[in-house]
């Protein structure tokens, strides 16, 4: 009897076939050259690692999404990775020394306690890349148009942008006076949009009725490029630093409409994702008949002082496997020559110049059973006159 | 997945369609089919490129989140206890309204040991009692909620309380409001970027319904 404990694998955990395998493969291939053609180092970061590393400066969604074990050597709680981006932020405050602008990218597997997204997967490949060093608004347009670029490259068209900037909702918040618990509910409420529970939260923290106005304002202020004048007129006047970050959007919606003509920019004011320890500009990535965000990103410039240095840092994520899903790229095994059981010496040298020049060569085996076609062969070596040539099968 | 062109909005059978229905018709829409009387899990509308999806309450946020639909119609209640903040909910729709509730017998002295309470809300009630202080054993049900206090199933139970009818000729009386509860649009977080225009549409349009509505009332 099977015993569906010895082959069940765990929910959100799944295991990849070859030829999924293959396109997984490729598609981690392509873009990390391509990440390497933008002049970004790959770094390779540890699975699992000192909770109080792994968790600096970052709320309790990430605690609640890490796995937790104890280290045996030392007793101390070790948690494996559910995000790289710390990491390679601790990377380059702790152990790069650059003064100037540093480039930074990975892939690899983390691991979620909980399953999320549409795929409800645990265990997502998240790749993703990271510029640190660099305040200026250029960091953020060249990580964007990376992030475009990225979507492009994996085969995935139509894609849209998403620009935020959580210095809007923040100088809000201390302008109108809020407490941090205020602050906190309310920031929930905005991002659900929830208007109704906006109002009520408003009215019950006594914020000021011209204050409560302009939180009106900005849960609105979503949608093409008239939102950005929107907030010019009724935001950007009550603070320098709601200003700054208006003038931000602008400069960055002017860049990539040179840069990337095709792409449609839209823009939500409300949108706070990473609002704890974002601190600029955030954006994000959507596909057409795609529910969720496909890539996400944005500029976070404290991080690295729990390392031990301040650094400006941007950068943007995704996952591979979401990736894969959309783009829908047709498996290919790549066709095989089949060489004949036997030890001949001309044999061999042929088949190690053959493999060596790319082609996929399987030896034979004795007595096999099944036929060539299912290895994936379609061609066969076959010794004509002392010499070992190539034939369809 | 949704296609491109069209917009689906779920909504739930039963009340929620039914107090739906005019002010989806303020906006211009209009089912083809009755959900009550068809069998039809689609219904297209009047306008083409528009359609519904009949599914339970429960079910609506899932939906939505995920894309599956683009707009649905959720109550407070469903979407306090899936508790996500994975979509917008921009509009109180102000219908299917009441109130949720603990209720219990009247006067009887509060049990020694941990409550037992009732309900199919098992973490908005988990959440209610622990920002009290109090830690509660909860029983999770899917329906007949009063009958948990008569059989000695549970001390209290938490509900949707509307006139208080079922309440009272079960000999329960209500006891402390959790939350008001209406109706919510909901709105997957990729439409309201993707398919902006017509979602602020929609939202402009049901949000004047409501409005006219309320000003109806108040006269």
């Amino acid at each position: 009897m099977l015993n569906e404990k010895r082959w069940l694998l765990p929910e959100g955990v799944e295991e990849l076939l070859p030829d999924q395998s293959r396109l997984v493969e490729k598609l981690r291939r392509r873009l990390l050259d391509l990440f390497d053609a933008w002049g970004y180092e790959l770094v390779i970061t540890p699975l699992m690692e000192y909770i109080e590393s792994l968790l600096l400066g970052r709320g309790d969604d990430l605690d609640l999404q890490t796995f937790k074990l104890i280290d045996q050597l030392n007793g101390r709680l070790m948690g494996v990775r559910a995000d790289i981006t710390p990491q390679v932020a601790r990377i380059d405050a702790h152990h790069l020394q650059n003064e100037g602008p540093s480039r930074l990218c990975y892939v690899g597997s983390v691991l979620h306690t909980r399953p999320d997204g549409f795929a409800q997967t645990r265990q997502p490949i998240q790749v993703g890349a990271e510029l640190y060093g660099y305040p200026g608004l250029e960091g953020d347009i060249e990580v964007i148009h990376l992030m475009v670029e990225t979507l492009s490259r994996a085969g995935i068209g139509d894609v849209f942008v998403d620009l935020g900037h959580v210095g809007i909702f923040r100088a809000m918040a201390r302008c109108a006076g809020l407490s941090d618990q205020d602050e906190a509910t309310l920031f929930d409420a905005m991002q659900r949009k929830a208007r109704p529970d906006v109002e009520q939260l408003l009215e019950a923290a006594r914020v000021p009725a011209p204050w409560q106005d302009h939180f009106f304002c900005l849960v609105d202020l979503n949608g093409d490029k008239e939102v950005l004048a929107i907030a010019k007129k009724r935001l950007a006047p009550l603070d320098a630093d709601i200003a700054k970050a208006v003038a931000d959007l602008e400069q960055v919606l002017m860049a990539l409409n040179a840069r990337l003509p095709n792409l449609t920019v839209h823009f939500d004011l409300a949108e706070l994702r990473g609002y704890h320890y974002k601190t600029g500009l955030v954006f994000a990535a959507f596909v057409a008949g795609h529910g969720q965000e496909v890539a996400r990103g944005g500029r976070y410039d404290n991080i690295g002082a729990a390392y031990g240095r301040a650094r400006p840092a941007t950068g943007f994520s995704t996952d591979l496997m979401t990736l894969l899903r959309l783009a829908q790229a047709e498996p290919r095994r790549k066709l095989a020559i089949l060489a004949p059981a036997g030890d001949d010496v001309d044999l061999m040298q042929r088949v190690a110049q053959l493999r060596h020049s790319g082609e996929r060569v399987i030896s034979a085996l004795p007595n096999q059973s099944g036929s060539p076609v299912e290895l994936g062969c379609d061609r066969q070596l076959v010794r004509i006159k002392e010499q070992w040539e190539i034939k369809p099968l | 997945m949704v296609s491109a062109d069209v917009l689906t909005i779920a909504v739930s059978k039963g009340r929620i369609f039914k107090d739906a229905l005019p002010l989806l018709a303020r906006a211009g829409i209009t089912p083809s089919d009755d959900p009550e009387t068809s069998r039809k899990l689609i219904l297209e509308t009047n306008q083409p490129d528009v359609r519904l999806v009949i599914i339970r309450a429960a079910d609506v946020p899932t939906f939505v989140e995920y894309g599956a639909a683009d707009v649905g119609i959720a109550g407070k209640d469903v979407l306090m206890e899936y508790d996500s903040d994975g979509l917008y909910e921009p509009l109180d729709l102000k219908i299917a309204q009441c109130k949720l509730m603990t209720a219990g017998f009247a006067g009887k002295a509060a049990s020694r040991g941990r409550l037992r309470v009732a309900t199919k809300y098992v973490e908005t009630t988990r959440r209610y009692f622990a920002r009290q202080g109090r830690q509660v054993d909860i029983i999770k049900l899917y329906g007949s909620m009063e009958l948990a206090p008569l059989v000695g199933l549970a001390d209290v139970i938490v509900d949707l309380v509307d006139t208080g009818n079922t309440l009272r000729a079960n000999g329960l009386v209500p006891l402390e409001t959790i939350a008001e509860i209406s109706s919510r649009l909901i709105v997957n977080k990729a439409s309201m970027k993707i398919k902006h225009e017509r979602i602020k549409a929609l939202i402009d349009g049901i949000s004047a319904a409501v409005a006219a509505k309320q000003e109806g009332k108040g006269v």
